[in-house]
């Protein structure tokens, strides 16, 4: 019997899975892959929570709305974040994160 | 669903999660979230939750990988060398990783619904339909469905984004144009540099 909190601990466990890869990796477009993952782990537990808040006979359409918005700002913010790598790419010839070094003090 | 399905579907999404840290080719790892999005797109559609199923396919797998894919083959990166292991990055990452599903674990088993499954919170379809061809405001598109015992998740989801969130969609719109913008900007060579 598949509960709320089965797809609650799934959530949780991508989302850590995601925060692990941003501290761990060197990558640039993996650590900002691994930010995709967390987006998508939130957007999990609003859907599962949608579905087991019914409200008249329905799912909570509240919850997908607020996921198809995340969905939109996840796509624009994936945009503007490959147009900065490819810059810094041009300037650094390189997309790890050590050799963006220019604000340590 | 069958439990089944759910725990090959949870499988692929977390499987193939865990190979986007763990693979040292960047294809790879891009490639790997393809998949897991995949599985969530499956998960989400196991919730009656068909457009945001849909949606998840058509631009995260779709269209946001496929733009990862890009920039990784046009910067033509090289898998890592693995000659400095960052230990302390990595073993805090796994302390902060376990800390924090420990803790997604504890709060979701609190929660007053967790020992619900999807039939404890059944959806009351032809009820829903009755009520809504009750009101002044009925469309019959969406309330025949219902009646007929179908979820019209689709027409349902663009009720819910054009009735209440009208405005919120419209920023939206103006968020994607900024957005846009601020790509064509930041690719924009500078052209007093390059002389």
């Amino acid at each position: 019997m598949i509960t709320l909190s089965h797809y609650l601990i799934v959530s949780g466990l991508l989302f850590a899975l995601g925060l692990a890869g941003v501290v761990a990796r060197r990558n640039i477009i993996i650590i900002y892959m691994c930010l995709e993952m967390m987006l998508s782990a939130a957007n999990l537990t609003l859907v599962a929570f949608s579905r087991f808040h019914v409200l008249a006979g329905l799912p909570d359409y509240s919850a997908q709305a607020l996921v198809f918005f995340t969905i939109t700002v996840a796509a624009a913010e994936v945009a503007v974040g490959l147009a900065i790598i490819v810059a810094l790419y041009r300037s650094k010839q390189s997309v790890e994160v050590e050799s963006v070094t220019k604000l340590q003090g | 669903m069958p439990a089944l399905l759910f725990y090959l579907f949870a499988l692929i999404t977390l499987g193939f999660g865990l190979m986007v840290i763990l693979a040292r080719n960047p294809v790879t790892s891009a490639l790997s979230l393809a998949m897991s999005f995949v599985g969530l797109a499956a998960l989400f559609i196991s919730l009656d939750a068909f457009f945001i199923g849909t949606i998840q396919i058509l631009v995260y797998a779709g269209a946001v990988m496929v733009l990862f894919l890009f920039i990784l083959m046009l910067l033509d990166i090289k898998a890592e060398s693995d000659r400095k292991t960052n230990v302390a990055a990595i073993v805090g990452a796994i302390v902060l990783g376990a800390v924090l599903a420990v803790q997604i674990a504890t709060v979701s088993s609190a929660h007053h619904q967790s020992d619900q499954s999807v039939h404890d919170a059944a959806l009351n379809l032809v009820a829903a339909g009755n009520q809504m061809a009750s009101t002044k405001t009925d469309l019959p598109t969406i309330s025949k469905d219902l009646k007929a015992g179908i979820l019209p998740d689709t027409k349902l989801m663009g009720l819910a984004l054009f009735q209440q969130y009208g405005f919120h969609l419209q920023v939206m719109g103006l968020l994607l144009m900024v957005g846009t913008v601020g790509v064509v900007v930041l690719s924009k060579r500078d052209k007093e540099a390059t002389r």
